[in-house]
C-alpha cells in the first residue's frame, strides 16, 4: 500500500519537475532576440508558434549542434513529444488543455530557434577561426 | 560480473561525476557548491569501492548487496546535506535563514539517527527486500524536501538560473529513484529497476554539469516563466 502511494506520488512529482525543468531551460533563453537570418530561414515573423518546432528541428539537423545545447535540446524534444501526444489525445476533449499545450509547444519552438541562432553563430565563428590559419 | 551495458553506464556515471567536479573547479564554483562537489567525490569513491567488492565477491553475493545498500543510504544522507546547502542559498537573504538551517540540520541528524537505528536492528535483513524499502523511504524524504524547496523558490521569486536548475534536477532524481524503488517493492521488477536506477544516477551529474558549464552565477531568468499555468 505504502509502496503504491509512494510510486503514484513520485510519478506525479517526476512529471511536474520535468515540466518545470524544461520551462526553466526555455525561460533561460527567452531573453534572446532572434537574428534576422534565423527569422528568414525559419519564416518566424514575430513570435514562434507550435508548428515552427518541426521546421526548426529539421534545420538544426543540418547544422552541427553546439555541445552546450545538446542536452537541453534533447530534454525539450522529449517535452515537445509529450505535449504533442497530449494534444492529439486528451487535449481534444479539454479546450483549455489544448490552449496550454499549444502555448508550451510554441515555447519549445522558441527554444529550438534560439539554439539554431546560436548554432549558426558558433559555426560562423569556427569557420572564421579556421580561415585565419 | 556486470554485462557490457551495465559497465558502460557505470563508466559514464563516473565520468559525469568527475566532469561536474572538474567543471566546478574550471568555472571557479567549487567552494560555492562545496556540498554538491563533496557528494560527487564521495559517490565516485563509493563506486570504486563497490566495483572492488563486485569483482571480488560477485554481483549476487551478500557482501555486494550489503555494500551497495549501506553506501547508498550514506550517500543519500550526504545528498540531504547538499540539499540543506541549497536551502541556505535560497533562504540566505531572509531573516529566518538561521532557523531554516537549524531545522534542516535537525532533520538530517534525525533521519541519520533513524536510519542507523533501523539498519543496526536489521543488519541481517539488509540483503533482502528490506533494503529496497529503506532506499525507497530515504529517496521519498529527499523528494518531499526538494518539493518544499521548489515551492519556496516559486514563492520567493528566485531568479538564479543555476540554483533553479540544480534544484529541479535534484527533484527529478529523487522522484525517479523513489518511483523505481517503489516499483521494485510493488512487484519483483529487479531487472527493470536494475537498468533504470543506474541510468537515472548518470542523469543527475550530467544535468548539473550542463548547468554549471552553460550558465554563469550571474545568469537570471524570469520567475513567471517557471509556473506551468500562467497567472
Amino acid at each position: 500500500m505504502m509502496a503504491a502511494l509512494i510510486f503514484a506520488v513520485s510519478l506525479v512529482t517526476l512529471l511536474m519537475f520535468f515540466v518545470s525543468y524544461c520551462r526553466s531551460l526555455m525561460a533561460a533563453s527567452s531573453r534572446h532576440t532572434l537574428s534576422a537570418e534565423v527569422r528568414d530561414v525559419t519564416g518566424i515573423k514575430d513570435l514562434p508558434c507550435a508548428r515552427d518546432y518541426v521546421k526548426v528541428r529539421q534545420l538544426l539537423q543540418l547544422c552541427p549542434e553546439r555541445p552546450d545545447d545538446r542536452a537541453g535540446l534533447r530534454a525539450v524534444g522529449i517535452y515537445y513529444d509529450i505535449l504533442d501526444m497530449t494534444q492529439r489525445s486528451i487535449a481534444r476533449l479539454f479546450p483549455q488543455l489544448s490552449d496550454w499545450t499549444e502555448h508550451e509547444r510554441a515555447g519549445c519552438a522558441g527554444f529550438a530557434a534560439v539554439a539554431l541562432d546560436r548554432c549558426i553563430a558558433f559555426n560562423r565563428e569556427t569557420l572564421a577561426r579556421e580561415g585565419e590559419y | 560480473m556486470p554485462g557490457p551495458l551495465a559497465s558502460v553506464i557505470w563508466y559514464l556515471g563516473a565520468a559525469f561525476e568527475l566532469g561536474f567536479v572538474v567543471c566546478s573547479i574550471y568555472r571557479k564554483s567549487f567552494v560555492r557548491y562545496l556540498f554538491l562537489n563533496v557528494y560527487f567525490l564521495l559517490t565516485l569513491s563509493s563506486s570504486v569501492f563497490r566495483h572492488f567488492v563486485l569483482v571480488h565477491s560477485g554481483v549476487s553475493s551478500d557482501e555486494y548487496r550489503y555494500t551497495y545498500f549501506y553506501s547508498d543510504a550514506i550517500l543519500t544522507l550526504v545528498l540531504y546535506g547538499a540539499l540543506i546547502g541549497l536551502y541556505s542559498k535560497v533562504f540566505a537573504e531572509l531573516r529566518f535563514s538561521r532557523y531554516v538551517r537549524a531545522s534542516a540540520v535537525l532533520l538530517l541528524l534525525g533521519t541519520a539517527a533513524f536510519s542507523y537505528a533501523v539498519v543496526a536492528q536489521s543488519q541481517e535483513r539488509l540483503s533482502t527486500d528490506f533494503a529496497y524499502e529503506l532506499s525507497q523511504n530515504l529517496y521519498f524524504v529527499g523528494l518531499v524536501l526538494t518539493y518544499v524547496l521548489w515551492g519556496a523558490i516559486l514563492k520567493l521569486g528566485e531568479t538564479r538560473t543555476r540554483l533553479v536548475q540544480i534544484v529541479l534536477s535534484l527533484g527529478l532524481y529523487f522522484s525517479a529513484y523513489a518511483a523505481s524503488y517503489a516499483l521494485i517493492n510493488l512487484g519483483s521488477m529487479d531487472s527493470v529497476a536494475g537498468f533504470i536506477v543506474p541510468v537515472v544516477g548518470c542523469l543527475l551529474p550530467l544535468a548539473w554539469t550542463v548547468t554549471i558549464w552553460r550558465y554563469s552565477e550571474d545568469a537570471r531568468l524570469v520567475p513567471a516563466h517557471l509556473v506551468a499555468v500562467q497567472r
